[in-house]
């Protein structure tokens, strides 16, 4: 397998679940050939709906839609879905809407379209409203069993994907496992725990640190999978998460959460973007730039220990 | 005509009675509003929606959203005289456990098909369940009621956009134009005039009745029926507070309840008038 954008496997797997299951509705917002909703949109063009620019209008209309049995999956850059916070806070969660919010563009992984369209603060404000899943697959496997699983799913899903290829990691949709954590890579003292884009760049990191980094890659976001953080706490005295998102409210304040309600002897350190904003570039050199490329991973581990 | 009027505003009367005598006991909700809307929340219940009293998930129904979701007391109260909920459940309005919360709530009290309450968002919603009703080749219709205060909301405007291009025929949305928000009169906080041209102008079919004269509710909801392609949308000028003498057109009762002595003296002038 090649690698592959996130939104690409996630615009083919809609259009094959499409062909089976006839509730499947998606609905974008001028953005249908970039979140690759599109794929969807020309093969079932009668239960595809183009809103225009107008994404809190398309979020109650998929919460409208999934109150007649249908199961939208309402596409848009993350930044922009993510930004009518209290349409989707209404509208979804509180109302339980089976709804399934796509947010591509996740973070300085777009590159030159600049700080704008990159979705950086989004899971955070996801992760804070009840009952959202928060999904953020790191591969086209992956993605496959993320996209099957919030189809079957009964309730509001936040599904984030990348704009850029992301290397195989898995083998199978099958590995894809709902809330569970995935074992990439098994080491002695340190772990290196990545999301999306940031898994890759864990890969990398961990074959320079010669065998000493484990690397989890966290396909669910919330639920956590607290289990496998807490083995992890019982066995390494340094955690670092990587993350393409503000440090503030992802994957590193959610690991950080739990180590502290579960006991931690060691060290957290987060890497990511550093509550700051984003900018345009090469994607490469942003993330050299923002500290979280493979070469600064190990850097930075190697500075702790 | 003349008897299916004088049974809606029998109706209308006792509904008036109920919304005041709930807010009391909560001392707390939205007066103003919840009289202003009832007529048209009555004339939707009683007259036009296809519904089942005792059966709040009968798939066959047709929908209703009230998007001004501060005016529920007059759903609650609609639904009382229909039979669906006891009255004396009014009493559990905004207290703690009850599922009359001071919004409407879709997940916990099945009478309602949106929650709502924070402004511009269930006219949007409506206009998904519209668009599900067409897409699965049901003849439901879905009913909407906003605001004015709240059609200030961009929001509103994106679906005012969205609902003519999808031709939804089947969504029908009136909008309370009692010209009060909190913080004052509609067109001093926020002009909207010349609303009519702005609907219009964004290829809606567009009514303006008088929102508490029985004969104009019913008449546009009978027009409604006939449109093929266009959504409609009735401008219903209301009288914030309609029904008591000393809450009518008075800002001050948006979101203030009446007390045991006003309560009475309120119940008084409605059932006076009544008869």
């Amino acid at each position: 397998m090649s690698a592959k954008a996130t939104r690409d496997s996630f615009g083919e797997t809609l259009k094959a679940l499409g062909e089976t299951n006839p509730r499947i509705v998606a609905l974008d917002a001028d953005l249908s050939c970039s979140t690759k909703s599109g794929v969807f949109g020309k093969a079932f063009p009668e239960r595809f709906f183009q809103m225009g620019i107008a994404e809190a209008n398309m979020i109650g209309t998929a919460a409208g839609l999934s109150f007649t049995g249908y199961i939208p999956f309402l596409c848009s850059f993350g930044a922009f879905i993510t930004g009518r916070y209290d349409t989707i806070r209404v509208s979804v969660g509180y109302s339980k809407a089976n709804v399934k919010i796509v947010g591509t563009h996740a973070g300085l992984g777009i590159g030159d379209d600049g700080y704008t369209q990159m979705g950086l603060e989004d899971i955070n404000v996801m992760r804070g409203i009840p009952g959202m899943v928060v999904l953020q697959p790191s591969d086209h496997f992956s993605t496959v069993g993320a996209v099957k699983f919030a189809a079957q799913h009964e309730g509001p899903v936040y599904l984030r994907l990348t704009r850029q290829k992301l290397p195989a990691l898995y083998k199978s949709e099958s590995d894809f496992t709902f809330g569970k954590a995935s074992v990439l890579k098994e080491g002695s003292d340190v772990a290196l725990l990545g999301s999306g884009a940031g898994t890759a760049e864990c890969m990398a990191a961990a074959e320079k640190l010669n065998g000493q980094a484990w690397v989890v890659d966290f396909t669910t976001i919330k639920p956590i999978d607290r289990d496998l953080i807490r083995m992890l706490a019982s066995r390494v005295k340094l955690i670092t998460t990587v993350e393409d998102h503000n440090i503030v409210g992802g994957l590193g304040s959610a690991v950080a959460e739990v180590l502290a309600e579960e006991g931690f002897s060691g060290k957290l350190l987060r890497l990511g973007v550093q509550d700051v904003y984003g900018e345009s570039g090469d994607p490469a050199a942003l993330y050299e730039k923002y500290g979280f490329s493979a070469g600064k991973i190990v850097e930075q581990v190697r500075a702790y220990l | 005509m003349d008897q299916i009027i004088s049974k809606l505003q029998g109706i209308a009367a006792e509904c008036r009675v109920d919304i005041l005598t709930m807010l009391e006991a909560a001392k707390s909700g939205h007066p103003g509003g919840s009289l202003s809307v009832i007529d048209l929340v009555v004339a939707l219940y009683f007259h036009e929606m296809k519904q089942d009293p005792k059966r709040p998930d009968w798939d066959e129904r047709d929908r209703f959203v009230l998007s001004k979701g501060h005016g529920v007391p007059a759903m609650y109260a609609a639904l009382v005289q229909q039979g669906s909920i006891p009255k004396s459940e009014l009493s559990s309005l905004r207290q703690i456990n009850s599922r009359l919360q001071g919004h409407p709530d879709r997940v916990i009290f099945p009478w309602a098909d949106a929650s709502t309450g924070s402004l511009g968002q269930g006219l949007s919603i409506a206009q998904g369940l519209a668009l599900g009703m067409k897409l699965s080749g049901k003849p439901n219709r879905v009913f909407c009621i906003i605001g004015d205060g709240e059609t200030q909301e961009g929001q509103i405007w994106e679906t005012a956009m969205s609902a003519p291009k999808f031709e939804l025929n089947n969504l029908v949305v009136f909008t309370d134009c009692n010209n009060g928000q909190i913080d004052g009169h509609v067109t001093e906080v926020m002009e909207l005039n010349p609303l009519a041209d702005k609907w219009k102008a964004f290829r809606w079919a567009v009514h303006e009745i008088d929102g508490h004269d029985y004969r104009q509710i019913l008449g546009a909801l009978e027009m409604s029926r006939k449109e093929t392609s266009k959504p409609t949308m009735i401008l219903a000028r209301t009288i914030k507070g309609k029904g008591v003498s000393f809450m009518e057109n008075n800002i001050g009762w948006h979101g203030v309840a009446p007390n045991a002595e006003q309560l009475q003296k309120a119940i008084a002038e409605i059932r006076g008038a009544k008869r």
